[in-house]
């Protein structure tokens, strides 16, 4: 890598180590004024961590960074802001409970007489949304009241407002995004660029990586692979750097897919019929058949969680009717689903999914020990081989059991609750957006993992917001739109039709 | 666990282990009493039973120690138990008007001899643990089933609860007289009694959480109920059990307050004890916004507390100065317990090794 002078920030030799793991070993970065940089890399190759160092929110080992030339030390978030390097993070950061306008200007609201001028900045507030997003929305209603997409934009606006950014660091912002969200986050990084600013953006979606960035930072197990332009880069080498091995896992997928759809049984385990929850999903029917893996594809909000959620119990339905196994289900509820043998890997991992305290064995342990009530204790020695099991069932990378979970890696953490789930040994098992903000090659072994499960005679409700991985895994596809599922497909599909059912426009 | 890895993080886990800085705590404050009291090791054999400053510490600290156990459970679900002083009053309000019914021969019980008491000593205890475990399974329905803050559902019973001991008592400050059940605060063999029953209390606690789910369950729910609730744990009934639990632990300590003072006061028994049971269970180590609980360490933490109390009074420190003393020292401790103060003392071990 040469250094120019165009350099506006420069990273050199970063080690950082956390108990067991080294997230980063003498790794050297740096980013140019008017560029995006892309930081890729597989969960655990230290992107994360690499931001947290450069926003002061982990001290580096060794190492020295430089600003413009200067070296610096950033202390804590608001320090490197200071400094003029603005974060929006992976998961959004934000108070749900205050206003819009609060969130964007919490810290600097425009004052008058020494008490916060509310008009003024509320207007501000939605004259920054507009002019920066183009997001028209109203500033004054809580947070909370929007959705994921609306509150990651506030979030880039929160970052964006702060003065004199130099660097905006971008960590994972388009996970939650839908299609033209991402174009208008791309709009609004194209003009920062062109106004001098440098970008960092961290992303698992490799389309997006070729669409934007100039140049893009490959990082494996917390060692720097290199740094390279992005025109001079195919995405299949991109790949090879990443995860260090071939992509043939990939195309294994398909026959794997063949093979298991031959052993689908005819009868459902799970009926749903006309089973729906107001405000939530309309009625819908259902059926999940051993050996078999339905795919939910649909945008952002149209009531794929919600599906998922209903048909675990989180929700109750208030219509309808649901049959397990040929009985009629009335108590609703994790616990009764749990004990029929239904399991559900949440959405929202970090909020539903995983205990982070606790340690990585105790995690997979939660749902069997909850099922087996409180008396029955499931012995400390039994607790370890079920945890070892999994933990190398499933590839994931942790020292010892003991780990608390929170310390893991996104990915990691996802087959923590995967695991969990599966050491129910249940019957159906639902996945909603089990790969998100996962790296490649977890992805393709968690695919290939929900196949495999459907082989061995369980039924599987896979919910993705990537359609090709809906797609890839599925044996059949239901499409929801506006919180209503409006067409189902088996056998061979192209993705042309069902984003035409997405979008409920003629062919 | 393999030895080598044991080996290399030994300092790192004694010094992460819950137990650390309650212990430490702990033993600071007895290397001052070793160098500023002379005589406070110094223990006594009367008949074969000891006495002592030490003895006095683990004494007198019985009743915080049994609410410590108690409000562990509460605090590491998230919760609080602002009432459990007020449980204690109530405790000893029951047990004592049950042991003096003379007290209120005009209003209820028509007896005149002021030596008479209900018999046996069982039914005298077991109603007044009763009343206790009624007042917790209380705050834990407004806490866990109505959804009440916890701060301000336990409060109703804060100040609620002595006027509801006053009313059992008749307001009056009821004479104990019945010799076996002063026993339970002054008896002594070898050691004080009431040692042996936070003993058997902390031995039976432990095992009602660590060998049962229990204790993963209200760490669990203390750390994210949702992702709890996904996976199928009824965190009402947790909570149900650990406000429960709490109150049955208060009961305890309000018999133990009152067998050692001899009277059923309903105005005194327990009156703030509830903040010393909140800060032994910080000292132990316990978050307040749940999780991760030690009972040991609480114990610990209310230990660390009565030395505190003991050693000022013994060099000499006027009762109205102790509370400032002792926010003092709450404060070392809570210092000591900052990730800043934790990470400053895991590096220095570090390059210690």
């Amino acid at each position: 890598m040469s250094e120019t002078k165009d350099d506006i920030l420069i990273m050199q030799g970063i080690s950082k180590a956390f108990p067991g793991v080294q997230a980063l070993d003498d790794v050297d970065f740096s980013l140019q004024k008017g560029e995006i940089h892309c930081l890729v890399g597989e969960n655990g190759a230290g992107k994360s961590t690499l931001i947290k160092v450069l926003t002061g929110v982990d001290r580096p080992d060794t190492g020295q960074i430089l600003l413009g030339g200067k070296e610096i030390h950033p202390r804590s978030p608001q320090h490197s802001q200071t400094l003029g390097i603005s974060t929006v993070y992976q998961e959004v950061n934000l108070c749900t409970n205050l206003s819009v306008a609060e969130n964007i200007l919490i810290g600097r609201e425009p004052r008058k007489f020494g008490r916060i001028d509310w008009p003024a900045m509320n207007a501000q507030a939605a004259n920054l949304l507009k002019r920066l997003l183009d997001v028209d929305i109203d500033v004054t209603q809580p947070l909370n009241t929007y959705t994921v997409a609306i509150q990651q934009m506030v979030a880039i606006a929160r970052a964006l407002d702060i003065a004199s950014t130099q660097i905006l660091i971008l960590d994972e912002p388009t996970s939650s995004l839908d299609a033209n969200e991402t174009q208008q986050l791309f709009k609004v990084m194209r003009k920062l660029r062109d106004e001098g600013v440098g970008i960092i953006f961290i992303t698992h979606f490799l389309s997006q990586v070729y669409e934007i960035s100039d140049r893009i930072t490959v990082l494996r197990n917390g060692k720097l692979v290199g740094t390279f332009e992005t025109a001079s880069l195919p995405r299949v080498e991109l790949i090879a750097k990443m995860i260090g091995r071939s992509l043939d896992e990939l195309d294994d997928m398909s026959s794997i897919k063949l093979e298991s759809s031959k052993h689908i049984k005819t009868e459902a385990i799970l009926d749903a019929q006309k089973v729906g929850r107001s405000g939530s999903i309309r009625p819908f029917d259902l059926q999940l058949r051993a050996g078999e893996v339905v795919g939910l594809a649909g945008l952002l909000g149209s009531g794929r969680t919600e599906t998922a959620r209903v048909l675990f119990g989180v929700d109750k339905p208030d219509t309808g009717q649901i049959t397990f196994n040929g009985a009629l289900v009335t108590d609703h509820g994790p616990l009764g689903s749990i004990k029929r043998g239904i399991a559900l890997c949440p959405e929202d991992r970090k909020a539903e999914g995983i205990v982070d305290d606790l340690t990585v064995r105790e995690n997979i342990v939660l749902a069997i020990q909850a099922n087996k009530g409180w008396f029955s204790h499931i012995g400390v020695q039994e607790q370890y081989e079920i945890a070892d099991k999994y933990i190398k069932m499933l590839n994931i990378a942790t020292p010892t059991a003991d780990q608390p979970v929170k310390n893991l890696s996104g990915g990691n953490q996802q087959k923590v609750i995967l695991a969990r789930w599966l050491a129910t040994n249940p019957q159906v098992l639902i996945l909603d957006e089990p790969t998100r903000g996962i790296d490649v090659g977890t992805k393709a072994e968690i695919q290939k993992l929900v196949l495999e499960l459907a082989d061995e005679g369980m039924a599987c409700l896979f919910i993705s917001s990537e359609l090709e991985e809906v797609l890839r895994t599925s044996h059949r596809i239901a499409v929801l739109r506006e919180r209503e599922k409006v067409a189902e497909f088996s056998g061979e599909v192209d993705e042309h039709t069902i984003m035409h059912t997405i979008a409920g426009s003629e062919l | 666990m393999k030895p080598l890895a044991k080996l290399t993080f030994r300092w790192r886990s004694i010094a992460e282990s819950r137990l650390f800085f309650p212990v430490i705590a702990l033993c600071l404050v007895l290397l001052f009493d070793f160098i500023f009291i002379p005589g406070f090791f110094s223990i006594e054999n009367r008949d074969g039973n000891l006495y002592g400053s030490l003895v006095d510490i683990l004494r007198n600290g019985s009743a915080v120690s049994l609410l410590a156990i108690g409000m562990t459970l509460v605090i590491a679900t998230g919760g609080v138990d602002l009432s459990v002083g007020a449980v204690m009053a109530i405790s000893a309000s029951v047990a004592g008007i049950l042991m003096n019914p003379s007290a209120l021969r005009n209003e209820v019980f028509f007896v005149t001899d002021p030596t008479y008491t209900f018999q046996p000593l069982w039914v005298v205890i077991g109603a007044a643990l009763l009343v206790a475990v009624i007042c917790g399974l209380w705050n834990g329905m407004l806490v866990a089933y109505m959804k009440i803050q916890p701060m301000v559902a336990t409060l109703v019973l804060m100040t609620a609860g002595r006027g509801i001991a006053q009313l059992i008592t008749n307001g009056l400050r009821v004479q104990i007289t019945y010799r076996p059940f002063s026993y339970i605060g002054q008896g002594w063999f070898i050691l004080p009694f009431s040692l042996y029953i936070v003993a058997f209390m902390l031995l039976a606690t432990w095992l009602l959480t660590r060998k049962t789910a229990i204790g993963m369950f209200i760490e669990s729910v203390g750390i994210n109920f949702r992702s709890s609730f996904f996976s199928g744990i009824q965190e009402r009934k947790v909570k149900l059990l650990a406000y429960t639990f709490c109150g049955f632990c208060a009961g305890i300590a309000g018999l133990v307050a009152c067998s050692n003072v001899k009277t059923s006061d309903a105005n005194n028994i327990g009156l703030f004890t509830e903040l010393d049971a909140i800060l032994a269970v910080v000292i132990g180590g316990t978050s307040m916004s749940g999780g991760r609980f030690s009972l040991l360490a609480s114990v610990v933490g209310a230990l660390v507390m009565q030395a505190v109390t003991q050693s000022m009074y013994a060099i000499g420190v006027p009762a109205f100065a102790l509370q400032a003393i002792k926010s003092v020292v709450v404060i070392i401790v809570i210092l000591l317990f900052s990730e800043q103060v934790r990470g400053l003392i895991l590096r220095v071990g570090k390059k210690g090794v």
